[in-house]
Order: C-alpha cells, then structure tokens, then sequence
C-alpha cells in the first residue's frame, strides 16, 4: 500500500480516472469494469446473507464492513460482474479509510469516469444504494468509536 | 418488396422499409453514434409521424374540452374524440362504440373492472380464476379485491414450455368462480392463449371472463365479438399509440349493470345533494375531462394499423420471429424460456454463466434495447426457477439485420462475460 498521508480518496479516485481514460470506446471500459469485478477479492459465502444485503439492485450484491485501527474495510460481491465491477470501484476507492474520510468522499470520479451517463436508470439506483450503505456503515462505526 | 394493394385498398404485401420511415424515433444514433436498435416493444412501441402529428394538430387547432361547450373548437374537440372511439370500435369488432371506455391504459381497465364489477359480485369465499404467467397488473388488483372480500385467488398453472394446463383451468372453475381473468399473450414469454376456448368453458359455467389483451392487441386481429369475452383491456402506447390512454371493452348488459368506478364532472346525469343518476354508457366510466388528445391519437394509431392491413403485419412479425428463434439458438449458452408452440413477438431468453442484468447493459452500451429482469411476472419466474431473463420484443419495424445485429452482439457479451 501507498503511504498511509497519500493514500487518500482522491488520489485513489484520481488513478481510477486515468486508468479508465486508457480505453476511448466504452465497451472497452466496460471489459476493464468486467475485470476489475473478476479480480475483486470474493466475499465468504457465509457473508452472503441478507444481512449484508445491498437493497434497489437489479442483481445481488452484499458488502460486508470490517472496522480496524480506525478505519473501514470493505468486501463485496455480486452475482452479476458489471455491478461486481461496481462494487469492487468503490471499495477500491473507500476501502481502508477512516469513517470520517469516507462521510465526506464526493465520489466526483463516477462522473469523471464517465459512469454516470453510461449507466442505466436501474444501476444508477443500484450504485447509490451500495454508496448510501457504505456511508451508513462509515456512520455507525463513528458513532461507536465516539461513545 | 414492392407493396401491393388488394381490391379493397388495403397493403397485402409489407415493405419493411417504408414502414421504418414512419417511425422517427428510429433513425436515431445513441452513445457514440450507434444506431438504435429497438427491441423493447412489449414494454412500449415508438409511434408513428402520423400518431405525432395528430397529436399536435390537435394542440394546435383543435383544442377545447368535450362535451360541454357552446362553441365552434368545443365541437371540433368532441367530434375527434367520438370518432376516435368509433375507430376502436370498429378495430376490435365491438357491437356498439358505447362499449368501448377510454381509460388510462390496461391497469386502469382491470382496476376498474376489480373495483365495480368485482366489488359488486364477489364475496367471502368466492374465487377468481387467474393463469400462473399473469403480469402483476392482472394479479394484484383482484389481490386487493380478495383481502377486501375474503374471497381468495386460484391459479392454473403454466408447463416448462409456458404452455397453459387446461385441463387444470377447467377443474378450477366451480360453482365459486366469480370471473377468470387471463392474458391473451403473455408479455414474458409470447405465448398465445387459447382464449376462445377458456371463454367457451367459463361460459359453458356461466362465468364471465376478462381478457387482458395488452400484449395482443398489436399483432394479433381481435374480434370481441367473435371471442364472446366478456371484457377485453388494452394500452394504447403499446399498439403504437401515446402513453396514457387505454380501453376497456364490456358487454353491454354487464357494463350497464355495473357502478361507477369514479364520480365526477361528465359521469353523471343529474346530481342533488340527495341522490345523483348517471350518464348513459360510455360517459358513466369516464368521470371527469378525459384524455382527449390521448384518444385521438391512439384513433390515428388504429387507422395506420388499418392502413397497413392487419394480416400483413401478422404474417410480416410471425416470419420474423422465426427467423431470430432459430438465429438465437447459434449464441452458445442460450436457452429460450417460453417456447410455446403458439407465440408472438417474444424472445426471453437465459445464457449459461452470464446474469442477465449484464447482458442487458452491454447490448446497451451497443445500441441494443432490450428489457431484463422478471417483466413484472414474478409468480411466472418463481415457477420457472429463475431471478429473470433477457427479453427482446418485436414489432412490425423491426427487421432481420437488427435480428442479425442482436446475436452478433450477444456473441460479444458471451466472450466478454464467460
Ligand atoms: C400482459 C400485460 N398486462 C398489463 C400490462 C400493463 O399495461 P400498462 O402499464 O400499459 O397499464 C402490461 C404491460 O407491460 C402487460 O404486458
């Protein structure tokens, strides 16, 4: 990993931007999105319950938290790989930040990227679903980490 | 083809190319610069310029409300409107237009059916009868109506073809048995059902039967009378006609028998404070200013139906779904769901190893329109062990090279998802 004062959301979201800039036809960053979902390390099966269930996608997805020194660690899945491609995008970007950082990320880069207008009524739904639960977990812990 | 008229007028050959030059929603290029290749059509239909510009003269002419004026546009308004329902009439071979109510689309008409006749006729332990392939608009409107009235729903069951069991259906009709209420094609796997048939059984028990002719309507030629069906719905957006106006069909006797569905301005006849009577048939069901520019413009979608000849377009759409079942059939890993020896205008299908969400998206990003997911029959998906399929939808634009394209292009999301 980067060193810890650098590896900052944006920074990660920036070198997410220029890698998807490699590829000018959109089905090839879509194929790169197919990858990056084919790579992600996979969730347990055992985490694969409801409970940790992302809700409002087409597909199904589960992102599972784990809070350690302070900051956030995310895992995810999915059964389709472009919304697994999703997924993995942001806990690449979120993964491994503190609460704090991850409440106030803007996430602009889905926009630079491209995503946004690229993506249907149903994923865009789906894509925000996945980020609100991020957030809400990044919530929970902060509040815990404060009593 | 060049395009031959019979001795009536009416277009017996289909020339493809012609018809395509009246959608100008077609022409289009997408993303970056791909052009649209739409398959969705059971979901809704692009409209013709004819259609468009109706609508707009309309608006720009002759624009009043119906019914209640005085004056010179007031006429012109109410005029249209009336001949927009003669034309439905005479489309589905309605005895008498006054049979024909404009309502916002299918869900409307089967809602208003549920909520008048339903509520009127159906009581603790009744049963409606209803076939495992409904779309949720003709489930949960008699749902409603059974939680209301204690009555409960039976389901006849479809095979693995999504051929419907009727000899089930049969043995489901008791003494019971308020109304069947049935798809005349299914809008998830095509299948055609044997309506003629299933009328003839329930009536045989003297039950009426409704038939929910949204995905029929389009490429099949209806005749309500010959059906003998009791009421017959049907979207106008769906049949190449604008969004937000629909039909309901009834027999005379029932329709009059029926109540209101709701109250308002033009569905009454007289109104005191003490007691209102209503307007004769069809103004009883249409309470308040309709949607008349809706009407008119699904009038102008019937006469380009006309214009086209019926038969045409039903031979023209069979042969082309042929073509693409067996074009299909080359993607590896593909399954067609619903191959029901009869069937219009619907390819759902599954591909080994790859959700069908993905493929969606990535025939998308081709240019490619098609809808995934359960198509608002999970009962039917339940019953075929699946979260869904991908379904392209065809109508009487759409030609072999989109066919061609399509299975191009699922070529390219198997290597890329597999
Ligand atoms: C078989 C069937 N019934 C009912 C409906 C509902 O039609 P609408 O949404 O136009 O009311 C549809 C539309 O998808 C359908 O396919």
């Amino acid at each position: 990993m980067a060193e810890l004062h650098n590896d900052t959301i944006e920074a990660r979201a920036r070198q997410l931007v220029e890698e998807f800039a490699l590829f000018d036809d959109w089905m090839e960053k879509y194929e790169y999105l197919i990858e990056l979902g084919k790579s992600l390390p996979p969730l347990e099966p055992e985490y694969k319950t409801e409970a940790f269930r992302i809700h409002g996608c087409q597909s199904q997805v589960w992102i599972r938290p784990e809070f350690r020194d302070g900051r956030v660690y995310f895992k995810g899945d999915s059964d389709a790989l472009i919304t697994k491609g999703l997924v993995a995008l942001l806990i690449r970007v979120l993964s491994g930040q503190p609460p704090e950082a991850i409440l106030n990320a803007r996430l602009d880069f889905l926009d630079e990227i491209g995503l946004k207008a690229h993506l249907s009524p149903t994923r865009k739904n789906g894509l925000a679903a996945m980020i609100e639960q991020m957030r809400r977990y990044a919530q929970a812990y902060l509040q815990a980490s404060r009593n | 083809m060049p395009a031959s008229v019979d001795s009536t007028g009416l277009q017996t050959t289909f020339d493809v190319a012609r018809v395509r030059a009246d959608f100008p929603a077609l022409h289009q290029r997408i993303y970056d610069g791909r052009p649209l290749v739409y398959l969705d059509n059971a979901a809704t239909t692009q409209k013709p310029q004819v259609v468009i510009d109706r609508i707009r003269d309309f608006y720009l002419r002759e624009n009043a409300n119906v019914h209640r004026g005085v004056h010179y546009l007031s006429q012109i308004a109410s005029d249209a409107y009336d001949e927009a329902r003669r034309l439905v009439a005479a489309f589905i071979g309605a005895p008498d237009p006054s049979q024909v109510i404009f309502t916002r689309g299918t869900t409307e008409s089967i809602n208003l059916v549920a909520a008048t006749y339903g509520r009127r006729h159906v009581g603790e332990g009744d049963e409606i009868v209803l076939s495992a392939m409904e779309h949720h608009s003709n489930i949960v409107p008699w749902q409603l109506l059974c939680e209301e009235k204690g009555a409960r729903l039976r389901v006849v069951p479809v095979d693995e073809r999504g051929v419907l069991d009727l000899e089930a259906l049969e043995r489901a009709l008791t003494e019971r048995t308020r109304l069947v209420a049935i798809a005349h094609v299914s809008n998830a796997l095509g299948t055609v059902n044997p309506v003629r048939e299933i009328i003839r059984m329930a009536h045989a028990r003297g039950i009426p039967v409704l038939v929910d002719g949204a995905q029929a309507i389009q490429h099949l030629e209806v005749n309500v009378a010959e059906l003998d069906c009791d009421f017959y719905c049907f979207s106008g957006h769906k049949m190449y006609g604008p969004t937000g106006i629909g039909i309901l069909y009834g027999k005379a006797e029932l329709l009059e028998a029926m109540p209101p569905y709701q109250g308002g301005g033009d569905m009454i006849e007289r109104v005191t404070f003490e007691r209102t009577t209503y307007n004769r048939l069809p103004y009883k069901f249409e309470a308040g200013t309709p949607h008349i520019a809706g009407a008119i413009g699904l009038g102008a979608a019937v006469a380009y139906l006309n214009g086209l000849g019926r038969t045409a377009v039903a031979h023209y759409e069979d042969e082309l779904l042929r073509y693409a079942t067996e074009r299909l059939q080359e993607v590896p890993g593909l399954r067609l769901i619903g191959t029901a020896p009869h069937k219009v205008s619907v390819l759902s299908f599954v591909i080994e190893g790859v959700h069908p969400y993905d493929a969606g998206t990535l025939l998308d990003q081709m240019g490619i329109a098609v809808r995934t997911g359960h198509h608002c029959t999970q009962p039917l998906m339940d019953r075929l062990g699946l979260p869904g399929t991908i379904r392209a939808s065809l109508a009487l634009y759409n030609t072999r090279e989109e066919i061609d394209a399509l299975v191009e292009a699922l070529h390219r999301v198997v290597r890329m998802l597999r």
